[in-house]
C-alpha cells in the first residue's frame, strides 16, 4: 500500500541551528504512529513542516501521492491534513460552536453557515462538549480546551490528523477518555500521528513509534522494542521509566 | 507534634460569582513535601493562587508560621516566605536566564553574597542553566524553562515552594531529573507543596497527599496509603482498583 504521508530526507535549519536533519519516514493509511523525543528534539518543527508553516531547507514531503512541501498551510489543510496545537489556539471571543464551525466552513466545504454549525454540533457531541456549545471559548477549562482543539481539527474532515500534545495536562482518568476518542477515530480510518510525552498514551494506541533526538531520527519500530532501545532510554525515557517497563518479554 | 508551616482552615475562594474552593483544610509540616492531586477543574491551581494572594480568599484562614495571610497581597506572601512556580512557567522571555533567576531574589534583603551563593546552588542543581545563563529565557526548551522557573522560585529563599504542574509537557527523563532536583531543594530545608497530574510521580516525591474534588478535600494521608486506596487508583491513577 502506498503511504499517505512520506518524508524523504527532510531537513530544516533556523540560522545555524539544525532543528531537523535528514529525517525520513512514512505513515500508511489508517496507522496510528507515535512521535516521541526530548523537549527541543524537533517534534513540533516536524509538524510545522508537514502543515506548511515552514518549508524544509532540504528534502521532500508527499501527501496522498502529491508533493506538499512549499505549499501554504491553507492549501495543505484543504488537502486533508489537520493538526492540534500544543498551546491551544481557540478564537477566544467566539463561542465553542463557532470555533468548530469555522473549521467546517473553511476546509471541509460546508455549504453555508448553518450547514457548518450542524456539522460542528456533531463534532462537539463526539468530543463531549455539546453542553458548552454556546459558551465563549475563553471560559473553557484546560481539559475542555483540549477537546475543542480536537473538534476544530475534526471539523476540517482530515485524512491525516497530527495531535501535538493533546493530552498534556490531563490526569490519568481524563486520558483514558481521550484514548477512547482516538481509538474511535482510528476505527473510522483516520491516519493519526501522536506527539506525546505521556508514554501510557503512545503505548496504549500506537502500532509504531518514531523517535527524534537533536533533530535526527534515532529509532523507529514497534513500541515494545523502541522503549527497550538503549539509545531511547538514554536520550528520552530515563532509567526509572525503563525499570518500570521491565525486561523484554 | 510540630506546629505546621502552612495551615489552611475552611478556605473558600473563586472568581467573581463562581466559587471554586469550598472550605478547604490542608497543612504542610516544616521540611515536608506534600502533593495535591485531583481532576482538571477541581481547584488545585486556585488553591495555590489563593495561598499566593493572587486570588482573594472569601472565607477561612491561611495560616503561615501562625500568621494569617488570607488578606495579604502577593508581594506580602512572597516576603513572608512562600514562592509559587506557576503553571506554564511564565518566565520573562526577553530577559537572560541569569536575570530571570535574580528576579526571584528581588525582595531579598540578606545581601549580594547570599544571593550569589544561592545562584551558584541553582547552577549546581541545574548545570544546563549555568551553560545558558546569558541566553534569553524565551530560547530555552520546555524542560529548561521549567528548571529556570523552579530556580527562580528557589532564589527567593522561601520556606515553602509551591509548584503547579511540575511535569506538564516534559519528557519522562526530564521529569525524573526534576524530581531529583526537588529532593535536593527539599534537603536544603525548603518545604514543597506540589500540584501534579502524574499522580504516580507525585506520590513518589511526596510523603503526604491531599485529594481535591470539586473544590473540597475528599481524602488525605500518607501517599503510601493513598496509592492503595481503590478510589484514588481508579479515578486518579487510571489503575485497576
Amino acid at each position: 500500500m502506498s503511504p499517505l504521508l512520506e518524508l524523504r530526507c527532510v531537513s530544516r535549519a533556523f540560522g545555524g541551528l539544525r532543528a531537523l536533519h535528514d529525517v525520513s519516514f512514512a505513515l500508511a493509511p489508517g496507522e496510528i504512529v507515535g512521535l516521541i523525543g526530548p523537549n527541543g528534539a524537533g517534534k513540533t518543527t516536524l509538524v510545522n513542516l508537514v502543515t506548511g508553516v515552514y518549508r524544509p531547507t532540504a528534502g521532500e514531503i508527499h501527501f496522498a501521492g502529491r508533493r506538499i512541501d512549499g505549499r501554504r498551510p491553507w492549501q495543505i489543510s484543504r488537502r486533508g491534513v489537520a493538526r492540534t496545537f500544543q498551546i491551544v489556539q481557540p478564537f477566544p471571543r467566539m463561542t465553542v460552536l463557532e470555533n468548530v464551525a469555522a473549521g467546517a466552513l473553511f476546509a471541509a466545504g460546508a455549504r453555508g453557515v448553518e450547514a457548518a454549525k450542524a456539522a460542528a454540533r456533531e463534532h462537539l457531541a463526539f468530543v463531549g462538549l455539546a453542553g458548552q456549545a454556546e459558551a465563549p471559548a475563553a471560559t473553557l477549562t484546560l481539559a475542555d480546551r483540549k477537546r475543542l482543539e480536537l473538534a476544530k481539527s475534526l471539523a476540517m474532515r482530515p485524512r491525516l490528523l497530527l495531535l501535538d500534545e493533546v493530552n498534556a495536562g490531563l490526569n490519568p482518568a481524563e486520558i483514558e477518555q481521550a484514548l477512547g476518542l482516538i481509538r474511535t477515530l482510528a476505527a473510522r480510518g483516520l491516519t493519526i500521528l501522536i506527539i506525546e510525552h505521556l508514554m501510557r498514551v503512545v503505548m496504549a494506541v500506537c502500532s509504531r513509534l518514531v523517535v527524534l533526538h537533536h533533530g535526527e531520527l534515532i529509532a523507529e519500530g514497534r513500541p515494545g522494542d523502541v522503549v527497550r532501545d538503549p539509545r531511547v532510554v538514554e536520550a528520552y525515557l530515563g532509567s526509572r521509566w525503563a525499570a518500570r517497563a521491565g525486561p523484554a518479554p | 507534634m510540630s506546629e505546621p508551616l502552612l495551615r489552611l482552615e475552611g478556605v473558600a475562594s473563586g472568581y467573581g460569582d463562581v466559587r471554586v474552593l469550598w472550605g478547604v483544610d490542608l497543612d504542610v509540616e516544616p521540611g515536608e513535601v506534600v502533593c495535591l492531586v485531583g481532576a482538571n477543574g477541581a481547584g488545585k491551581s486556585t488553591l495555590l493562587r489563593t495561598v499566593s494572594g493572587l486570588v482573594r480568599a472569601t472565607a477561612g484562614r491561611v495560616l503561615f508560621r501562625g500568621r494569617d495571610l488570607a488578606r495579604a497581597t502577593p508581594a506580602e506572601v512572597l516576603a513572608a516566605g512562600i514562592a509559587q512556580v506557576p503553571e506554564g512557567r511564565r518566565l520573562f522571555a526577553a530577559m537572560s536566564v541569569r536575570n530571570n533567576l535574580l528576579m526571584g531574589a528581588y525582595l531579598r534583603r540578606d545581601g549580594a553574597a547570599a544571593i550569589q551563593r544561592d545562584l551558584e546552588l541553582v547552577y549546581t542543581v541545574f548545570p544546563t542553566l549555568a551553560e545558558r545563563r546569558r541566553q534569553d529565557a524565551g530560547t530555552l526548551s520546555g524542560g529548561e524553562q521549567q528548571m529556570c522557573a523552579i530556580g527562580r522560585g528557589f532564589m527567593s529563599r522561601p520556606a515553602l515552594l509551591m509548584i503547579d504542574e511540575l511535569s506538564l509537557g516534559l519528557a519522562p527523563r526530564l521529569v525524573e531529573r526534576l524530581g531529583e532536583a526537588l529532593r535536593e531543594i527539599n534537603r536544603a530545608g525548603i518545604s514543597i507543596l506540589l500540584v501534579e497530574q502524574d499522580v504516580m510521580t507525585a506520590f513518589e516525591l511526596a510523603r503526604r497527599g491531599f485529594v481535591l474534588d470539586a473544590g473540597r478535600v475528599t481524602l488525605h494521608g500518607p501517599t503510601s496509603e493513598l496509592a492503595r486506596n481503590p478510589t484514588v487508583r481508579e479515578a486518579y491513577m487510571g489503575l485497576a482498583p
